[in-house]
């Protein structure tokens, strides 16, 4: 009995040894060999938001790349070499949560083997999974990562392994400031900014960098607050030409609903987190007036651009509701890896970056992309303008 | 002067809120010493009844609002039954603990079972905005303060004349007493639970149809707040938790009034610290001493 009872307790040790070494389990380096390789299916994962404060976005992100996989699957695959191969999607949800994300980075890279990860959605989670990411060489592509020093490291060379799809916040703050400036004709604006994310206050500083003009009033909001109409009374009594707001849908169809109740007329200007048929239906339809804002995908550009068109319908059929553009971007993530792997003929991850980083006009939904040296896509961007709630204008900025 | 007015009027209908949910608050840690932290998610599934019932059943406004205060408060019971309970005798951290978890439970289950995406709450009310003196006033707002203070007033009667609120007040002084007496405490805990999760439920449905944008993390913030009111105005006191509830409301507006948006939230939390170095009970608490 005493023998039996030692034997257990030697079992015992060591599997909890054997569950403590499992749990702090990184990125493995795998020496000299490169990457991953892909099986009889080609495993890409999904890091991605699915709970917590960014599931709103994580799981329009999700669709997109749903809906693009399967479409790839749906023609056959994945063209690698001469034979076809087919997607499969290991999606597992980072909680919104950084350490949560790095740790789904690792497991998807060392456990499922993925050969390229698509997300995370935001910059904090995604710069947390960058080391594992990195270790394991196998690229990711962030649909909504927006800080300029995402895809750079601290001595300011390029993420070998970090991608993203949308724009960097210079890039966008900076052509809002210009629209402001030469087709508003704004002399004073008031600054309200989404205190609570790097893209919120990203893009003020870009913004508040390029404007020539006075900045009459500059403040903040935090994400999930509902009343506005404090700050929008006070800024009522001041003189100001035009509102910037960059932030997301779910609080400027708020401010615009209060600002214009309020009796607020100017413009307000604000960045592609707004670019979402569910602005309007905040905000309401007759307050949605005189409204801007910088995007690289509109729902007018479907008749434009072909590719967007047949997303727009696709993403219509399948999910019943209009595309939004965190869906967009994600969407075009998906295909550029497919682009990547096609181009290089190898589903190797080490070939998918070096596939994704000389990216050349590539049709993507969001905007033909061509993928500069620090990894930032390079597309145009256009600002619409809202009139009762639909798009009735678009501007090109130079 | 007119903005002045005008910051007041938008203070006085954020306060409203944040009043009706400290109720919730109040009463229950009065009763078994308990500060709920699902009450704000109670406040959320309340604004999300309202969102089902005025989409699916076509409710009207009145009819969906008493629906949600009905919804919410067997809520409140259920919740109390099976996670408190069973807790009534554990240490209080326990029962502290075991709601941040049910709070948890309800944010995450919504998300999970109706995705967080933000949705926009049906207008069943057209927004008609006066102007009086040069304020602007919409009917959403007075909509507001008259439920808010109706509700109030009617709480004040519920719990000063009713033989259920005189069992309330027994069991808030001495549980064991009040046993003594004839007193069912769990029908007591359980009315209690249902009367502040009624509160919250009306709440939800105001603030859905005010602000037009309800999700399911939307009871965090206001949650805390609330808790906030609560302590500011005396946990434990019905007043006080009205009269705090419009505090934090007027404070926050006025703090962004004079430009310091970013700091709305620090200037809340900082009143409440020096409220607790000075008046440690709340502005209406009553100090007890503890007997020997």
């Amino acid at each position: 009995m005493q023998k039996w009872e030692k034997v257990t307790m030697k079992l015992t040790a060591l599997a909890t040894i054997a569950m403590t070494l499992a749990g702090c389990s990184t990125a493995k380096s795998n020496g000299s060999s490169q990457g991953n390789n892909p099986g009889k299916t080609i495993k890409i994962g999904v890091n991605m938001e699915l709970s917590g404060s960014a599931a709103g976005y994580g799981e329009q992100e999700k669709e997109g790349i749903q809906l693009a996989v399967n479409q790839i699957n749906q023609n056959g695959g994945i063209k690698v070499g001469k034979t076809k191969k087919k997607i499969q999607l290991v999606i597992r949800d980072n909680k919104t949560s950084n350490t949560t994300a790095a740790s789904v980075a690792a497991q998807l890279v060392n456990n499922d083997k993925v050969v390229a990860v698509v997300g995370p959605a935001a910059t904090n989670a995604g710069t947390a999974s960058i080391p594992n990411m990195t270790k394991a060489k196998v690229p990711s592509v962030s649909p909504s990562a927006t800080d300029p020093d995402y895809t750079l490291q601290k001595n300011g060379s390029v993420q070998k392994y970090i991608f993203r799809a949308c724009y960097q916040n210079n890039f966008q703050g900076s052509s809002a400031a210009k629209f402001v400036t030469k087709t508003l004709k704004a002399k004073r604006v008031a600054i309200l900014t989404d205190n609570s994310s790097d893209y919120g206050t990203g893009l003020t500083k870009a913004f508040k960098k390029t404007y020539t003009g006075t900045i009459a009033s500059s403040q903040t909001f935090q994400e999930g607050d509902k009343d506005f109409n404090a700050i929008l009374t006070a800024l009522k009594h001041k003189q100001i030409d035009a509102i910037y707001a960059p932030g997301y849908y779910s609080e400027l169809g708020l401010i615009i609903k209060q600002a214009r109740q309020a009796g607020i007329k100017v413009p307000i200007v604000g960045s592609d987190g707004m670019a979402d048929a569910k602005l309007t239906k905040i905000a309401g339809k007759t307050n949605a007036n005189n409204i801007y804002y910088t995007t690289p995908f509109s729902t007018k550009s479907g008749t434009t651009n072909t590719t967007a068109a047949k997303f727009l319908r696709a993403f219509k059929a399948k999910y019943h509701t209009t595309a939004p553009t965190f869906s967009a971007l994600a969407y075009d993530s998906v295909y550029m890896i497919k682009a990547a792997i096609e181009k290089t003929g190898s589903a190797n991850s080490v070939k998918i970056a070096n596939g994704l980083a000389s990216l050349k006009n590539f049709k993507g939904v969001t905007g033909t992309i061509t993928m500069n040296k620090q990894h930032n896509p390079e597309k145009s961007i256009v600002v619409e303008k809202l009139t009762n709630g639909s798009v009735k204008k678009t501007y090109n900025v130079k | 002067m007119q903005t002045i007015g005008q910051q007041f009027i938008n203070g006085l209908s954020l306060g409203s809120i944040y009043a009706l949910l400290a109720l919730g608050y109040t009463m229950v840690y009065g009763i078994i010493k308990l500060i709920n932290f699902a009450h704000g998610d109670i406040y959320m599934l309340g604004a999300f009844w309202g969102y089902y019932v005025i989409n699916q059943l076509h409710f009207n406004f009145i009819l969906a609002m008493l629906s949600a205060m009905l919804f919410c408060a067997l809520v409140g019971v259920v919740i109390e039954y099976f996670a408190y309970r069973p807790l009534r005798h554990s240490p209080r951290i326990t029962a502290l603990i075991t709601a941040i978890g049910v709070s948890f439970l309800l944010e995450n289950g919504m998300s999970y079972l109706f995705t967080a995406n933000t949705r926009s709450f049906p207008q069943v009310i057209k927004t008609v905005t006066y102007h009086v003196a040069g304020l602007r006033i919409s009917n959403i707002q007075l909509l507001i303060l008259g439920s808010a203070c109706f509700l109030m007033l009617l709480l004040e009667l519920i719990i000063k004349r009713t033989k259920m609120g005189k069992a309330m007040r027994a069991v808030a002084v001495d549980p064991t007493a009040a046993q003594l007496v004839g007193i069912n405490l769990n029908h007591t805990i359980s009315f209690t639970f249902a009367l502040g999760s009624a509160m919250a439920g009306a709440a939800g449905v105001l603030i859905g149809l005010y602000y037009n944008s309800i999700d399911p993390l939307m009871g965090m913030t206001p949650g805390i707040k609330a808790f906030v009111a609560a302590v500011i105005g005396g946990i434990g006191s019905i007043p006080g938790a009205s009269l705090g509830g419009f505090i934090i409301g007027i404070l926050e507006t006025g703090v962004q009034a004079i430009g310091l948006s970013a700091y709305k939230d620090a200037v809340v939390y900082f009143v409440l610290i020096v409220i607790l170095l000075v008046m440690p009970a709340g502005i209406f608490g009553k100090h007890t001493k503890e007997k020997v």
